[in-house]
């Protein structure tokens, strides 16, 4: 656990570092939801009604901008290796990676999410739903965002690939997300569809730390 | 065949062994004799012909039967007959991937090559089968429900399994050495299997449009038996079609790979060694 600490600190130091870098992700989030209503039209009960939807896809596609560089400085400079050699386990370093990215790009977005709110005249009486969905659906798109990092670690086109490979992973995250804000918007109690997006998150922090623990290894060979 | 005799000579060497000896698996029996490339080429050059054959004859009489023999449905009429075409494909598409999911995890357990060759090489006969699949859903779709496409839990989930496939076949092919993007791939495809399950209850889970499955292993079926025989048929039909392209695609890549690792010994001004 200390081990594990000492890692998401030092990945969350070497974000401090550049903090432009982690600025861009939400720079981006929150450019891209203003596109929306200068291509659709400004008019505020059409916003209002895309709003949650348009909120969780900007939210994917800003989270994966910053996925592509998970591993790969780590891994050209050879601190992934090192990490590797060390006696912690490969899973807990993704694991700590994942937190690390989850704290430093899901944290600030959840944090933006209002101010995007009120630029499409979202409906306040989603907030709560809204609030309780990205707080359980963004660490599962860190989690298997990291997942899909680590598989195409050392790929010739790994930025493509990887939108390719976890875009359609995190599907479910969308739909139960946006649907959650549906159900409180429609006056119904959002629960089932948080339940599932607590599932997705369990069941994501038990197979991706795995699976990108073992594709990790696999770029090292 | 080396383990074997390092395992008998170990075991020789205990006293009281002899029993050991005799009663001890071939590590090389079983499923892992097809391992060898060889055994498996000539294993499939004997297949080959056969399943061929069934594919033929099984999918023109499934076909012929489902098409012309087969009464119209009492609510869908004639646009029922897509069925022999629709369900057999997604059948094989959800199998291929398990096959492919499976085979995936073989080699990354026990290191087979064959066994990433083999899943390289059903991934896209499945994506080929997935495409069929919804595109007869759609052609379906149209006259029944109205839209070519709805987005219910079921078509949702084939349609990830499609990208998934993608995946699959893109992740292969994006690393400049072929064991990498083999085990890259095997790995997406062992974690991808989770949508199988989805796909299959999500007509159970959730309500859908997509109807619930007529045909189950635990129960009768629903459907008559004069639609049954040809849809049976059919699918036995691409099941066998499915082997048969799966021995020529197989035997394409490891030709392919024997190539490859020829050149790369030429090009190292090495004698190639075949």
């Amino acid at each position: 656990m200390i081990r594990f600490s000492a890692l998401v600190g030092r990945e969350l130091r070497l974000v401090w570092r550049q903090p432009g870098e982690a600025a861009t992700a939400v720079l981006f989030f929150i450019l891209a939801v203003i596109l929306f209503p200068l291509g659709i039209g400004p008019e505020p009960a059409l916003l209002a009604r895309l709003a949650a939807g348009l909120l969780w896809v900007a939210a994917l596609l800003a989270a994966l901008l910053s996925l592509d560089r998970l591993f790969r400085e780590d891994h050209e400079d050879g601190s992934l290796e090192l990490l590797l050699l060390s006696p912690v386990a490969p899973e807990l370093v993704v694991g700590a990676k994942s937190v690390a990215h989850w704290l430093t790009t899901g944290l600030p977005l959840i944090g933006a999410a209002p101010l995007i709110g009120a630029l499409l005249d979202f409906d306040p009486t989603g907030g709560a739903a809204l609030a309780a969905a990205m707080v359980l659906g963004t660490p599962t798109i860190s989690l298997i965002g990291a997942m899909g990092a680590a598989m195409t670690l050392g790929a010739r086109t790994s930025g493509v690939l990887l939108s390719l490979l976890v875009l359609p992973l995190l599907i479910p995250v969308l739909i139960f997300g946006a649907g959650a804000v549906q159900a409180a918007l429609a006056g119904a109690a959002p629960r089932q569809p948080l339940l599932f997006l607590a599932a997705l998150l369990a069941a994501a922090a038990v197979i991706a730390p795995w699976a990108a623990g073992v594709a990790v290894r696999q770029a090292m060979d | 065949m080396t383990g074997a005799a390092a395992a008998a000579n170990y075991a020789a060497k205990r006293p009281g062994a002899r029993e050991t000896v005799s009663t001890r698996r071939d590590p090389v029996t079983g499923l892992h004799r097809f391992a060898n490339p060889g055994r498996f080429l000539r294993l499939a050059d004997a297949v080959q012909p056969w399943t061929t054959a069934a594919a033929v004859l099984l999918i023109g009489a499934g076909l012929a039967g489902g098409l012309l023999l087969s009464p119209p449905d009492y609510q869908q009429g004639d646009a029922v007959r897509i069925m022999y075409v629709h369900v057999p494909s997604a059948w094989m598409a959800m199998g291929i991937y398990l096959a492919m999911a499976l085979a995936s995890a073989a080699g990354l357990i026990w290191r087979h090559a064959l066994a990433h060759v083999a899943a390289a090489a059903a991934a896209p006969i499945g994506a080929c089968f997935t495409v069929v699949c919804l595109a007869t859903g759609m052609l379906w779709g149209k006259p029944i429900w109205g839209a070519w496409w709805v987005w219910d839990a079921r078509l949702t989930s084939v349609l990830v399994l499609m990208f998934l496939y993608l995946g699959f076949m893109a992740l292969a092919k994006a690393f400049d050495t072929t064991s990498r993007g083999d085990r890259a791939a095997a790995l997406l495809a062992v974690a991808g299997a989770v949508n199988l399950p989805v796909i299959k209850y999500s007509v159970d889970w959730w309500n859908t449009l997509h109807q619930p499955s007529s045909i189950t292993l635990t129960s009768a079926p629903s459907i008559h038996v004069s639609m049954l025989v040809p849809l049976l048929a059919t699918a036995a039909g691409a099941a066998c079609l499915f082997l048969s392209l799966l021995a020529v695609r197989v035997r394409a890549e490891l030709l392919a790979r024997r190539l490859r690792t020829l050149r790369l010994a030429e090009a190292h001004g090495e004698p190639g060694r075949g």
